[in-house]
């Protein structure tokens, strides 16, 4: 099977001006006879449910949490890029595009990217007009702050909360949709399978998680917008129920997955205290503007420092290695998050580790509180100085950071072309569940700016295409494929149940995610990773003969929740092995330790790995069938990437 | 630190629910209070008892999932969220209490689990500015005095978790209400709509069945994300200056 990207031909800059003309439309007063239903209500699911029904469709919104707002993209904290170029410090579309496109490794679409940059100008103006309150200068005008590993400030932020002000705007305008009839929310509510008829996506299973009942909502066109699958890891900054089900299920009914293996770990998080750990706290790496990165000089200061015998301020200046300043001169602590984390974890296992378990390096304020005072620093970040306060008992003003690097965001998903649509027609997926823009690895303050293009500014477009190609009639949900996806979910959950083992969902899930850390984390090998394969099927094995899920499906039960979702987790740990396996190459968040430059950085293969590995489900216990989808550089130059 | 946990157990909305006493042993100081009630869980399942349901999940302080009613006050101790709160703030041999929020507006699913969706409800009667995506000036046509704008922000950081509705002795959501009504009242954005807004937000409020504001204050003492009551203040002049002059309902 060839996959067919649907990048529109003409210079890249007029692509999706052309595409958007060359769109089908649908007449307005059709555009009511049509249903779509958005699954996840976080920003990509709730401005694209948002903008749609302003359209006209009739939506429906599920999401598993309480309320829509309470999605993950809520804790994003540092901010939103845009190519407004208001600091007149030469800023273009062209230069996000080239950016965001060498950040990523050159694993992603020059056209996607490009829309990508094309449109973040205008998120800007729609949160402003939404009432987002976005940072402002002593003039009036919107401040912005350059951010992780850019080199212009076009970094947008509502203090250290920019996610939670961006997902509350993309809400306010779901909301308004719901007072107006034109979505309907189903919250407390998860998405069990995709169903599809002849080929075409016509709808979703459910399960309501209060009653536990099992049902089915028939649609045109069905848009994923569920999040990343970072929870794989059991611990990463991703909120506790941040599962990969509904992209799991959609992608066992047909839909390719890609570039499993590209998966992101954020440099500066709150390190592990405890195995009662069940979450990492990310800090943002705005504060990586200020913090200095460092670990002193020796191993013997080191362990010291870990015998409690000696405390950070008493090491001299001397005896201090502020290693990304001294190995990346001219981007210093800003090098891209791979870049840190990669070079926390070396110093970390050279024995140079910071805390007791010997995995942290520091984030020191003291010379920015000299320079700027404790009041500048305090506006800048207080709240996050207060959140590290709360979890680790440390005042951060007095004593440096400790952090580690934790997963955070996975740039795989699923497969889409330009339309943003799988290889089900009909099915599309958007914002983070997608593989398309990041590539191998994502620049800071490029999700949020993802998440909303894709709801905003790219879908609304696209689906109208789609649709204008269906009859505005009804989709029957009598149609027997309903019933019998129905079916088998019902089977699933009862499977679960009967299974009645002895260990609770929790021991397989920390089991799965300390394999894929320790072999498919941060730096991976062939070894590695061949044993990580066969630990998996093992635990797989383990996990549906001896998991204990208590109570019954028809009432609200968390632990069966939990275990439908780590069910998925375990197929999905394999299929990212399968993926780091076939990558002979180091790209980005992807690092192979047989592949890297005499530097220890990240070694390319563009001759044999130019790619994007999409991956098709051929059944249970079958490996997956891998399909290339060829990248095609026509305006940018590939280069090894290079902060030094 | 070993503890005495004294957890609100309640199958479903109709049962009359009650208290059942556990025992916490090999609590560490570092854990935070939901991976206590993790461990807790896991060693009920071992054990073949129905774990304890309670709401979570960014663990981070900034969905508003989380809840609970430890010790009489709206997550613990602490003025934060529950997820946020460690059990360095207890001690050992300690009894904790452990409640769902009390109100009427917001009824028990499960143990400690309530329904919240009347503040979804508020939001949908005027929480908004009422435009649709696409066709808005520039981002900068509208300077903003910087003191404005963070006098917005600070209103806009409300997480919707209801512990202002927990702490109040009348259950009331004024200041759920009026974080949003100020936030929209103080940009210029939300001007067109603003008299509208204060009056539907106010009338879905009641109709939710939420309680009066009396001014005691202990909502703003308990939020976790320090909203104060000024902003009541605020909706109070937007709302009576709304009902004088009501161009609208």
């Amino acid at each position: 099977m060839i996959l067919d990207s649907k990048i529109p031909a003409g210079p890249l800059a007029e692509k999706w001006t052309k595409h958007k003309f060359s769109s089908k439309l649908v007449n307005p007063a059709n555009k009511r006879k049509y249903d779509v239903i958005v699954v996840g209500t976080g920003l990509a699911g709730a401005s694209a449910a948002a903008s749609l029904a302003e359209l006209g469709y009739n939506v429906k919104a599920f999401c598993f949490q309480d309320s829509p707002r309470r999605a993950h993209s809520i804790a994003a904290q540092g901010g939103i890029n845009a190519a407004k170029n208001y600091q007149n410090d030469g800023d273009s579309i062209y230069r996000l595009f080239y950016d965001t496109i060498k950040g990523g490794d050159y694993r992603a679409r020059e056209a996607n990217v490009y829309r990508l940059a094309e449109v973040s100008v205008k998120i800007i103006d729609q949160c402003v007009a939404q009432g987002v309150p976005f940072a402002r200068e002593y003039g009036g005008l919107l401040a912005n702050r350059s951010f992780g590993g850019a080199q212009v400030s076009r970094t947008f932020y509502a203090r250290g909360q920019t996610g939670q002000q961006l997902l509350l705007g993309a809400y306010s305008a779901l909301s308004r949709q719901v007072a107006n009839g034109k979505v309907k929310l189903f919250p407390r509510t998860e998405m069990m399978d995709v169903v599809v008829i002849d080929g075409q996506a016509k709808g979703i299973v459910t399960r309501n998680l209060i009653t536990g009942a099992v049902e089915t909502h028939a649609a045109h066109a069905v848009l994923l917008c569920t999040g990343g699958y970072g929870n794989v890891f059991f611990l990463s900054t991703n909120a506790m129920g941040s599962n990969v089900t509904a992209a799991w299920r959609a992608h066992k009914r047909g839909a390719f997955f890609a570039n499993p293996c590209f998966t992101q770990i954020h440099p500066t998080c709150i390190p592990v205290s405890g195995d009662h750990q069940s979450k990492l706290t990310l800090m943002s790496e705005s504060l990586r503007n200020d913090g200095r990165v460092w670990v002193p000089a020796t191993v013997e200061i080191a362990e010291k420092l870990r015998k409690g015998q000696i405390k950070a301020n008493d090491i001299k200046e001397d005896d201090r290695d502020y290693f990304l300043e001294r190995k990346y001169p001219s981007f210093g602590n800003l090098v891209p998050r791979d870049v840190a984390s990669r070079n926390a974890k070396y110093v970390c296992d050279e024995g140079r580790g910071v805390n007791e378990t010997g995995e942290a390096v520091f984030l020191d304020f003291r010379d920015a509180i000299k320079r700027d005072t404790r009041k500048i620093i305090e506006q800048k970040y207080g709240n996050l100085f207060d959140m590290y306060k709360q979890i680790t008992g440390e005042d951060p003003y007095e004593n440096p950071m400790m952090i580690y690097p934790a997963v955070h965001y996975t740039m795989g998903g699923l497969w889409v072309d330009y339309n943003l649509m799988t290889t089900v027609p009909g099915l599309y997926a958007l914002g983070e569940a997608n593989f398309s823009e990041h590539g191998a690895n994502r620049l800071g303050a490029s999700a949020l700016m993802q998440g909303l293009a894709d709801g905003y500014f790219v879908i609304p477009y696209t689906v109208g295409d789609y649709l204008a190609q269906l009859a505005p009639t009804k989709v029957d949900e009598n149609h027997p494929e309903f019933a019998r996806a129905k079916e088998e979910v019902k089977q699933g959950i009862e499977r679960l149940l009967k299974i009645n083992g002895s260990k609770p969902v929790d021991y397989f899930h920390k089991r799965l995610g300390k394999i894929m850390w320790d072999k498919c984390g941060m730096a991976r090998t062939e070894i590695g990773l061949k044993e990580a394969k066969a630990d998996i099927q093992a635990l797989k094995k383990e996990f549906w003969s001896n998991v204990k899920v208590m109570g019954t499906n028809e009432e609200l039960n968390q632990t069966l929740e939990k275990a439908n979702r780590v069910a998925d987790f375990l197929e999905l740990g394999e299929l990212m092995v399968d993926d780091a396996l076939n990558r002979n190459e180091s790209c980005g968040g992807h690092f192979r330790e047989e592949y890297q430059t005499p530097d220890g950085e990240a070694l390319r293969d563009d001759e044999n790995f130019a790619y994007v590995a999409a991956w098709k489900y051929l059944g249970e216990g079958q490996d997956e069938e891998l399909v290339k989808e060829e990248l095609v550089f026509e305006n940018v130059k590939l280069t090894q990437r290079s902060y030094k | 630190m070993k503890l005495t946990l004294k957890i609100w157990r309640q199958k479903n909305a109709a049962d009359k629910g009650g208290f059942a006493t556990y025992t916490a042993d090999q609590v560490s100081k570092d854990m935070s209070f939901l991976e206590m009630l993790d461990v807790l869980n896991d060693q009920l399942t071992e054990k073949g008892e129905d774990p304890v349901h309670f709401d979570h999940d960014c663990r981070e302080g900034i969905c508003g999932m989380c809840s609970l009613y430890i010790n009489g006050k709206p997550h613990g101790p602490q003025q934060t969220t529950t997820c946020q709160l460690h059990m360095r703030s207890f001690s050992d041999g300690e009894t904790i209490t452990i409640e769902p929020w009390r109100a009427k507006a917001f009824p028990v699913v499960k143990d400690l689990v309530v329904n919240r969706s009347a503040f979804d409800r508020i939001i949908q009667a005027g929480g908004y500015v009422s435009v649709n995506t696409g066709g808005v000036p520039d981002a900068n046509e509208i300077p903003i005095p910087k003191t404005i704008a963070d006098l917005a922000m600070d209103a806009a950081q409300c997480i919707g978790c209801g512990a202002c509705v927990a702490a109040c002795k009348n259950a009331s959501a004024m200041l759920f209400t009026s974080a949003k009504v100020s936030q929209l009242a103080l940009l210029p954005q939300g001007q067109v709509e603003r008299k509208t807004r204060a009056e539907k937000m106010v009338a879905q409020m009641d109709a939710e069945g939420f309680g009066a504001c009396t001014n005691t204050g202990a909502c703003e003492a308990e939020c976790p994300k320090g909203i104060s009551i000024t902003n009541i203040a605020r909706m109070n002049r937007e709302y009576f200056s709304a009902v004088v002059s009501s161009e609208n309902v």
